[in-house]
């Protein structure tokens, strides 16, 4: 049941992960990609990890998605898609490129011997991670605030620079 | 038969390539972006293997930070990508080469 359960779910998010990066449409990009990480979902709770499994809805599939979709919609990028008319060869050697970092991935997954496969329920629950982020892990956590609050000032700072700059040459032309 | 580990860590393998094909061979910033984000996910799944078959919790924390790093990454290159598409009208990066030279 799990064995099947997982092969359905790997081909999914593979088959919508390959669609991602094809798709002509960043729109399309981005609801495979939303499929993608509805798979990665069900993996996390395969894996017993509840919280993240929420997480990964919430904070990816819910709020980063919406904001790359909002920006798309924004951008209007209809008059714009001239881009995949490039060279061939970049294709052929970023393909060739990936394929070489899966070779070396493959040595690597190929060391990795069976290790014990007992599913510990208590592992990955609310419960369990919030105890070890607020007590072994409590510094990186707060650390993580800055940088989500560094993120926010850098954001607004590029957008309101660019204002100042646009009222500008408003001001000039109306001169 | 059971799903061990070596099946995950295959499953992000190839997913992990699919985000580095997308970033080599795509020209739209936007489809990069994304493509950078299906890497991220594919370690965050390694992770989550890795915590579940070594039953400890680090690597389920570790996956926690990683979407706070993500996140604001997002934000941030997002804006980056507004504020390029105002000066060039355009999303390509074969035309956004301002700190080439």
């Amino acid at each position: 049941m799990e064995l099947i359960l997982f092969i359905i779910t790997a081909l999914v998010a593979l088959g919508s992960a390959f669609m991602v990066i094809t798709r002509r449409s960043p729109i399309a990009s981005v609801l495979f990609l939303i499929l993608t990480f509805f798979c990665l979902a069900v993996f996390y709770v395969m894996l017993g990890a509840q919280f993240i499994a929420a997480m990964q809805i919430i904070v990816y599939a819910g709020a980063i998605m919406v904001l790359f979709l909002f920006v798309l919609m924004l951008l209007n990028l209809r008059g714009t898609q001239s881009w995949e008319v490039g060279n061939p060869l970049r294709k052929w050697l970023g393909f060739a490129a990936a394929g070489g970092i899966l070779l070396v991935a493959a040595t690597a997954i190929k060391s990795v011997g069976m290790i014990g496969t007992e599913l510990d329920p208590a592992l990955g629950t609310v419960e369990s991670v919030g105890r070890n982020l607020f007590t072994r892990f409590l510094l990186p956590f707060e650390i993580a605030s800055v940088l989500l609050l560094g993120a926010i000032i850098g954001t607004v700072a590029m957008v309101k620079q660019k204002q100042s700059e646009s009222a500008e040459e408003k001001g000039g032309e109306e001169q | 038969m059971t799903v061990g580990l070596s099946w995950y860590l295959w499953l992000a393998a190839v997913l992990f390539c699919i985000g580095v094909a997308g970033v080599l061979t795509r020209r739209n910033a936007l489809i990069i972006f994304m493509s950078i984000e299906l890497m991220l996910n594919a370690v965050n799944l390694t992770f989550v293997a890795f915590s579940r078959y070594l039953t400890n919790i680090d690597g389920q924390i570790f996956v926690f930070f990683v979407m706070a790093v993500a996140a604001a990454e997002v934000a941030v290159g997002l804006a980056i990508i507004v504020t390029i598409f105002r000066h060039k009208e355009s999303v390509d990066i074969d035309k956004v080469n301002l700190m080439k030279w």
